[in-house]
């Protein structure tokens, strides 16, 4: 069996699971869109001036998929973890890769479900204006974005309790989501603030993003700072699945 | 139910597993090469010493039941096999190799414990997942037949009964035509009938040419299923025999009697005694020779006795206690044994 087969095989079922529990899918569809119209829609010096409103949008995609990769994906895999369905799919003759793929893909796909409500909302309430080619790119740019949170979650889904993961994804998630503005457009942050926000993924990412749907230009490092924390959480996931034996009791 | 013949008729679909013809060293034979050789293999959780110098070797073919109280280091050394775990020290070999290199389990079939399922899947989604990870599997009718399934195919797993679910899980244990069947305590909640069925199951993959490595603390279980027996305790293997030599060596009978006014150390010096605890006049001996150890009691003035079969867990405990207790057996027919676990 190749990895591609194993990898499609996993993906097919872990989207079936998913789907069976619609609660779950519901609540990664709500969150971003609440925000949006709570804290965005009333502001009319955001929503009303349509790179701005544009960049909200951004933004909090960003934050949608980045807390979509971190709780339904890291602490998800700490939550599977304990269970015993897990230790025995571990037994079959299929490595890492194709059970994480199979996440990647997974948590991907409802990440991009989770932003319809998001982009409706910025559509019709607010200024916020794209072009279908930008739009299209930003589908593609989200996914990359994405990728070294999913490597994050799952690294501290595989190397905590379900427990411990809940509290360490919140006590990460929030602090680089507002650091890496998120919360807040970075032009308002004072200078130590933005020096800091700049080496953060979530900013990088953020600005990546922004650029792809507004055309306002990210720093110059936004690039390479992604893809180094991209590889650094790649490389702590695969190593957490790998000293991972399931659960520990002491 | 799994409505299994005692006698299975030829079927054409029931293909052997398959044991493709690798090239051996010179004097050996591919086919006798182990399945599955732990070699002085020690493993540690924190002070615990789960494992301690295990050795032990399966070829194929064989059928082996893993006997043992619950904490004996079974689970431990199957999650060793199966790649879960890696040994502190010593050496696991799984068709030759690494069992953590995916590549080598390929031929092997193990089941979820605790009856783990994936609740909202059917029946037919999981056993396809399963499926999808091996080269040559079983067809979902065919493995769903085999353990009385097919009815259920579109059932969610979360809605089967315990014994369902217990049929489902050793039916993913198969359904990658295994040539190592490995199974951790597959009937444990069972009742009676749907234990002997599937039992029957297994005995007839087995037929079909796979090892088949079983975990109980049954006696019953190891009874009916298993040829060779080894006998983990504390982290080691006490015995590795013959079923028939294993029961003779396990045969210990409880005995609970009130001697009035007795002297515990001449209770003990009692012939067949090998183990007592005493609770005032009340004595409860673990006797080898229950007959002879009777025979004496009678001479005394005595009240309320009772004669019960030892569980594994009490047999065990003597056998690790040392030489005389394993040493002594009673010539009690193996088919009378009971255990109460």
């Amino acid at each position: 069996m190749s990895t591609l087969q194993l990898a499609a095989l996993h993906t097919k079922y872990q989207v079936l699971e998913t789907l069976r529990v619609p609660v779950a899918v519901i609540g990664n569809l709500m969150f971003p869109a609440l925000a949006m119209f709570f804290f965005v829609v009333p502001q009319q010096s955001v929503a009303g001036n349509p790179i701005a409103a544009t960049a909200a949008v951004g933004q909090l995609a960003m934050f949608a998929v980045m807390s979509t990769c971190m709780f339904t994906f890291g602490v998800g895999a700490a939550e599977d973890r304990a269970l015993p369905f897990d230790p025995y799919v571990r037994t079959l003759p299929a490595g890492p890769a194709p059970r994480m793929i199979g996440r990647m893909l997974t948590g991907g796909f409802f990440a991009f479900l989770g932003l319809v409500p998001l982009v409706l909302i910025g559509w019709l309430f607010t200024e916020a204006t794209v072009t279908p080619g930008r739009f299209g790119l930003a589908l593609l740019v989200v996914v990359g974005v994405a990728l070294p949170f999913l490597g994050l979650g799952l690294g501290i889904g595989y190397s905590t309790s379900a427990k411990a993961a809940i509290a360490v994804v919140q006590v990460i998630l929030f602090p680089i989501a507002f650091a890496g503005g998120l919360f807040m457009p970075p032009q308002i942050f004072p200078d130590w603030l933005d020096s800091i926000s700049q080496v953060l993924p979530s900013r990088a990412g953020r600005d990546l993003l922004v650029e792809t749907l507004t055309g306002v230009e990210a720093y110059a490092a936004a690039l390479p700072v992604l893809l180094g924390w991209g590889v650094l959480f790649t490389a702590f996931a695969l190593w957490a699945y790998r000293r991972d034996e399931g659960r520990r009791f002491r | 139910m799994i409505s299994t013949p005692a006698v299975p008729p030829a079927q054409p679909a029931r293909r052997a597993p398959q044991v493709p013809p690798v090239p051996g060293p010179a004097g050996s034979t591919a086919s006798d090469a182990p399945v599955l050789e732990a070699v002085g293999v020690t493993r540690r959780f924190g002070p615990t010493v789960a494992l301690d110098d295990v050795s032990l070797a399966v070829h194929p073919g064989e059928l082996v039941g893993l006997l043992g109280p619950n904490g004996a280091g079974k689970t431990t050394l199957l999650s060793l096999v199966t790649g879960l775990r890696r040994p502190d020290s010593g050496v696991v070999r799984l068709f030759g190799g690494d069992p953590r290199d995916p590549a080598n389990r390929t031929s092997l079939g193990t089941t979820p414990q605790e009856t783990g399922l994936p609740a909202t899947l059917t029946v037919g989604e999981v056993t396809d997942f399963v499926a999808g990870h091996y080269p040559d599997p079983m067809t979902r009718g065919e493995v769903l037949e085999r353990f009385g399934l097919t009815d259920l195919v579109r059932r969610q797993t979360g809605g089967l009964s315990g014994g369902q679910k217990r049929r489902l899980a050793v039916a993913l244990a198969l359904v990658g035509r295994p040539r190592l069947v490995v199974l951790d305590e597959p009937t444990t909640g069972l009742d009676v009938e749907a234990r002997h069925s599937l039992w029957q199951a297994l005995r007839d993959y087995h037929a079909d040419g796979a090892a088949v490595v079983v975990t109980s603390h049954y006696l019953e279980e190891i009874e009916a299923l298993a040829r060779r027996v080894v006998v983990i305790g504390g982290g080691r293997v006490l015995v590795d025999d013959t079923l028939s030599a294993v029961i003779d060596r396990v045969s210990l009978r409880r005995v609970t009697v009130t001697l009035p006014g007795a002297d515990e150390a001449a209770v003990r010096a009692l012939p067949g005694v090998s183990d007592l605890t005493r609770d005032g006049d009340r004595f409860e001996i673990l006797a080898s020779d229950a007959d002879a150890l009777v025979r004496s009691v009678a001479t005394l003035p005595f009240q309320g006795i009772e004669v019960r079969g030892a569980s594994l867990e009490e047999a065990f405990l003597a056998l690790t206690a040392g030489p005389s207790a394993a040493g002594a057996t009673t010539p009690t027919s193996p088919t009378t044994q009971e255990v109460s676990a």
